[in-house]
């Protein structure tokens, strides 16, 4: 239990902060998820077909390719793109971009494919008779989409999230190798100096069954507020 | 919708902040798990011979320095990405990493050796103290073979992308079962576990591991040097960063006639390993 | 960079045996655990539930780690037979992979199981015939037939996941890719190139999901 304690003998507070920033980092990444749903989306249920073919490549390529590539392309990759975007609008020094945005952005646009299939399945299943009655009712377009798809988009939507956002969570498991120091990290490292890993592992696998515990728990009301009045 | 437009703004904002150019600062990567070069104590401060020397050192180059943590499988294409401006990590000077990216004059030496747990075979092979692979002799040649034989068909660990590594695999000691880790923190833990039948590292990895976990760890075979092992360990540049790699030259100069150098090694190793 | 192709060709087929191993001991231990959810027995329902609770709860990565690094370090494991199998990584990664992907196998033979009409199972027991039986020849290949697209997503799921094999020393398509890395120093090139390799690897496996949907729709 010592190993546990807070202060500079232990590794409690460590592990402490580390389990905010494992929340912290997901919170932001299935925000940015939602952010590329909210693009992918649309161009998904799209019509035209390079629209199509577009967010099709997105959703595919993220849920093909293993999410430690992904981390690791962002990671020796992210700065560079940025800063060729930048060398465009004449920008030439040396951008740092930190760990916790490279990592919130790798896990991000993970869980931005998942959010778009868990949209666009969500809208699909809306009544057609829905969109018909709206034209009868002569709703203009936006109107329409914020006042009566998204309201039932999300309801319908909420109990597939609630997959999306413990995929996300797990994943940011995986942004140790980036150097944000999350449970994974503060465990790996801990683990390390103490050499005692069953320990550290064990109880990094007890904090995330913490947070999925907590987070559904917080879900499922959400759930029963959203599913009122139907 | 709102909260979406909250959240985006705040996120370019944080964006923005974060792109913040470090051009006056020198940022030096290394690992933080391989003691006593380089780790971390119980607070999660950076700590060890390598840390130490970095601070030394800026203070002679007289500009701010920030020590950035790395893994070690990523260093060089970290350094080469600018994620930081210098190396030191226990990294040896070698003519493979020379290709990649520069590296100052050597500031310490490392000496490989092979290790085991008690009661291994291994015990009792018999080769001269130390060999130099750059200078083939045949007394070389002959503690060459016996190693050969000696590691036949056991599992050798090491860390990855280490001079160790390219040792292991150059064919000096015959075509042998290498598995290799991410950090020399798992390699010391599956050799006392019995995974590893043996280990290859610097020897002062497997004594200060030997010393702090009380596990029975010894150093078996000769030391090594020269060939695949380098010469020496040195901080390591980008190769269009010639003001950088001037600046590091001078400060090791200046560090060494001072004796910070030999200080802070004896401080971390318990002998003298500048060079 | 093109020199490097056939390697991580090879270690394709590495990820390839970790996946199909990992996946058919899964698939067992899925049925297994699955059968004990819908059982009555209140001790056995819970362990079953326990078990997938804390295998979908918890990162693989941390699984992976807890099972390698965290076992090897007991004396009274390394002492039993059990070390023959948690000596050797390849064993390690492969009892990992299995026991995560059983208990998301068995969450989707369990829906499955639930949405099989109860008629069905009547109909059968008024034509006499055995409960073994329909459990066998009627629950089991619906099942089956209804977890389909569930289970193939969970075999992408899985073939991503045996990308972790390379925290633990094995020489997967991850692994050889990490390592080419740490000689050439490129590694955007490398990664896209093992990237588009698990690409492929997902479009074949979706397409024979695909396949198998289709042969065996009611």
């Amino acid at each position: 239990m010592e190993l546990l304690a807070f202060g500079k003998t232990g590794w409690g507070d460590e592990l402490f902060i580390a389990t905010l920033m494992t929340l912290a980092v997901s919170i932001t990444a299935i925000l940015i998820g939602f952010l590329f749903a909210l693009i992918f989306t649309p161009l998904k249920l799209s019509k035209n077909k390079i629209l199509n073919l577009i967010a099709n490549c997105y959703t595919t390529v993220i849920r093909g390719v293993p999410e430690l590539l992904v981390i690791y392309l962002f990671f020796f990759g992210g700065s560079g793109a940025v800063m060729y975007v930048a060398s465009i609008f004449g920008y030439n020094d040396y951008i740092e971009i930190n760990a916790f945005i490279t990592g919130s952005f790798a896990i991000g646009i993970i869980s931005g494919a998942y959010s778009t299939e868990v949209f666009r399945g969500a809208i699909q299943s809306i009544d057609k008779g829905q969109f018909e009655a709206s034209k009868v009712l002569g709703l203009k377009k936006p109107i329409h989409f914020f006042k009566v798809i998204m309201p039932q988009m999300l309801r319908l939507a909420i109990p597939n999230l609630s997959n999306v956002w413990q995929i996300t969570l797990k994943d940011t498991s995986l942004i140790s190798v980036t150097g944000l120091v999350e449970i994974m990290r503060q465990s790996y490292i801990a683990a390390g100096s103490t050499r005692d890993p069953l320990f550290f592992y064990s109880f990094a696998a007890v904090l995330y069954l913490l947070l999925t515990f907590l987070s559904m728990k917080f879900i499922n009301r959400l759930e029963i507020k959203y599913s009122k009045g139907y | 919708m709102n909260i979406i437009k909250k959240f985006s703004l705040g996120l370019l904002i944080s964006l923005f902040l974060t792109i913040s150019a470090n051009a006056d600062k020198i940022r030096i990567g290394t690992e933080g798990a391989y003691p006593p070069w380089n780790s971390k104590d119980a607070s999660g401060k950076l700590i060890g011979f390598e840390v130490e020397l970095a601070w030394t050192l800026c203070r002679y180059i007289g500009q701010q320095c920030e020590i950035v943590e790395q893994d070690w499988d990523g260093m060089i294409p970290a350094l080469i990405m600018r994620k930081f401006d210098a190396i030191m990590a226990g990294m040896s000077i070698t003519a493979e990493r020379q290709k990649a990216i520069s590296f100052s004059q050597g500031y310490a030496d490392e000496v490989a050796s092979l290790a085991v747990m008690k009661g291994s075979d291994l015990e009792g092979i018999t080769t001269s103290e130390g060999i130099n692979l750059t200078k083939k002799t045949g007394a070389v040649k002959k503690d060459l073979k016996t190693l050969t034989s000696a590691l036949a068909g056991k599992t050798v660990c090491t860390q990855t992308a280490t001079i160790h590594q390219n040792f292991l695999e150059s064919g000096d000691v015959g075509k042998i079962n290498v598995r290799t880790y991410k950090t020399q923190d798992e390699v010391n833990l599956d050799l006392a576990s019995g995974r590893c039948d043996v280990a290859l590292a610097a020897a002062v990895a497997f004594t200060d591991y030997a010393e702090k976990s009380g596990k029975p760890v010894v150093l078996v075979g000769p030391t090594f040097s020269g060939g695949a092992f380098g010469n020496g360990v040195g901080v390591g540049i980008r190769k269009d960063d010639t003001e950088l790699l001037k600046a590091f030259n001078k400060a090791i100069d200046k560090a060494r006639k001072n004796g910070d150098i030999s200080r802070i090694a004896t401080k971390w190793f318990g002998f003298d390993a500048s060079m | 960079m093109i020199s490097s192709f056939p390697k991580l060709l090879n270690a394709t087929l590495i990820t390839l045996k970790l996946l199909s191993v990992s996946l058919i001991v899964g698939l067992i231990l899925g049925i297994l655990f699955s059968i004990m959810r819908i059982n009555k027995n209140l001790i056995i329902n819970k362990l079953a539930y326990g078990y997938s609770y804390f295998f979908r709860g918890t990162p693989l990565l941390v699984q992976i780690f807890i099972i390698y690094f965290g076992l090897g370090q007991l004396e009274f494991i390394r002492s039993s037979f059990l070390w023959i199998f948690l000596k050797e990584p390849y064993w390690c990664a492969i009892i990992a992979f299995s026991l995560n992907t059983g208990a998301y196998t068995s969450e989707i033979l369990r829906s499955a199981f639930e949405t099989i009409k109860p008629g069905l199972i009547e109909a059968g027991k008024s034509l006499g015939i055995q409960s073994k039986i329909i459990f066998f020849k009627i629950q089991i290949p619906i099942a089956i037939r209804q977890s389909l697209p569930a289970y193939g997503n969970e075999i992408i799921l899985m073939l991503k996941g045996t990308s972790l094999a390379s925290t633990v020393t094995l020489m997967d398509l991850t692994g050889v890719a990490k390592y080419i890395i740490s000689t050439t120093f490129k590694p955007i090139e490398v990664f896209i190139v093992a990237g588009g390799i698990y690409l492929f690897l997902t479009f074949l496996i979706h397409n024979l999901i695909k396949f198998l949907e289709k042969k065996y729709s009611f």
